[in-house]
């Protein structure tokens, strides 16, 4: 019924996380009504991202050139590393403007179901980089489920020898969170994670 | 249409569709039964949706063989509670690790279900507790699958106590007087399975050493595969580590 590009369109748009073929026919539809305007500049924009984006080859960022912008800025501390999972959350971290170290992206995390093992994720690297004099603080902030906190301690055996303070992000109350809606687990590791005010 | 309602602990969990997981669930009564909820990968779910979750779970299929849908209501989320302790935490990952793999699915096994809730109940005591009910709980499985330890009495002699070792060849006891000249090919058996009240770290290696031999070479073996990496990292941190 409809045209062999339009089904290769919708095919691909369909293998994008979070879209299905309903939402990924909405999308081709959308785009091909606006070809001028959407369709040809996308296209460009993709050729583009292709040709020119690369892994950086300190932090495994995603960037035009390797090192990485982060990697490369020198206003940077070198003194903490701050480790990821992936690079949305390193772009979560950036968009807070509350870090100004460097990053490490894992690539994932150790997964007994998906066979994601330590050689699959960038262990090695991160401790080459540990062992650099200046960095005095290797900061773990991975996500809060059982993967990421598996790795995280998998992590702390790794980087045990490298004379760095291994911290991790503080698990708790959310922002606006109220504590009658918050689960269990959470109040819990908050009550336990609980700091003096005074 | 068919439905049911029982207690379970989440095995594991995949990704499906746009928003969709499928859960794989140790029931209380249904065994291990896989079944897809909807919504599984929003934020809402994924606290629900974690390896060694206690929860409610209802089933409901519009025929028996069909993967039919979950709808899960959380009852104890016992591996957030333990995010800090690395032994803990690779306890409760190994033990799911070990029932995906090695138990049927839809067939029911109670007292493997009851043996984990037990286990993960032990979590959140002050003591060590957790390491040998995570290995009472490997027996148990083992015995499930047929593969079950005989600590009646001695092998050799019909003793019944001072029971110090296995066989790997039957799974049968043996005493340490009548074990004495093949102690180097058996197994030891830590005292805390026989009735014994206390134990040790050495107690714990050799329990785990135990009940891997058998997961490895009786029940992985036949599908050729390894015992779960958690399974290994485990005994890993225990400090021994006998391929």
């Amino acid at each position: 019924m409809i045209g062999k590009e339009i089904d290769t369109l919708i095919h691909l748009l369909s293998k994008l996380p979070g879209i299905g073929p309903r939402s990924a026919r909405r999308l081709a539809l959308q785009m091909l009504k606006q070809k001028d305007s959407l369709i040809l500049p996308l296209s460009e924009a993709l050729q583009n991202a292709a040709k020119t984006v690369k892994t950086c080859e300190v932090c495994c960022n995603l960037d035009t050139v390797s090192p990485c912008g982060i990697c490369s800025d020198t206003a940077r501390e070198d003194g903490a590393i701050c480790v990821v999972e992936q690079i949305g959350d390193l772009w979560a971290l950036e968009r807070t403007r509350a870090y100004r170290g460097r990053y490490h992206v894992l690539g994932g995390t150790l997964s007994a179901l998906d066979n994601v093992g330590p050689e699959d994720l960038s262990i090695p690297a991160l401790t080459r980089r540990a062992k650099d004099e200046n960095v005095q603080e290797i900061i773990i902030a991975l996500n809060a489920t059982v993967d990421g906190q598996t790795t995280a301690h998998y992590l702390i055996d790794r980087l045990q020898y490298c004379n760095v303070k291994v911290t991790r992000l503080a698990h708790g109350v959310p922002v606006g969170g109220a504590l009658d809606y918050l689960d269990d687990g959470t109040l819990i590791t908050a009550l336990k994670a609980r700091s003096a005010l005074a | 249409m068919q439905e049911w309602e029982d207690r379970a602990i989440v095995l594991s969990v995949r990704p499906h569709g746009e928003n969709g997981a499928i859960a794989s669930l140790l029931t209380e009564t249904h065994g291990r039964w896989a079944g897809y909820v909807h919504g599984g990968q929003s934020s809402k779910q994924r606290g629900t949706l974690q390896t060694g979750n206690i929860v409610t779970a209802f089933w409901q299929a519009r025929v028996e063989d069909g993967l039919g849908r979950y709808r899960l209501e959380l009852d104890s989320a016992a591996p957030a509670l333990v995010f800090g302790d690395r032994r803990r935490l690779l306890a409760v990952q190994s033990a799911c690790a070990v029932a995906e793999r090695s138990l049927s699915e839809r067939e029911s096994c109670p007292a493997v279900a009851a043996g984990m809730v037990a286990f993960l109940e032990t979590l959140m005591a002050e003591e060590d507790v957790f390491l040998p009910a995570y290995i009472y709980w490997e027996t148990g499985l083992l015995r499930e699958l047929g593969f079950g330890l005989d600590l009646s009495a001695c092998a050799l002699t019909g003793e019944t106590e001072k029971l110090a070792y296995i066989s790997p060849n039957t799974g049968r006891a043996a005493t340490e007087s009548a074990a004495r000249q093949y102690k180097d090919k058996l197994l030891v058996l830590p005292e805390f399975l026989c009735g014994g009240e206390n134990w040790t770290e050495e107690d714990i290696c050799n329990g785990l050493k135990l009940t891997g031999y058998f997961l490895r070479h009786r029940v992985f073996a036949a599908t050729h595969r390894d015992l779960p990496e958690p399974r290994l990292r485990l005994e890993e941190e225990l400090g021994r580590v006998d391929t």
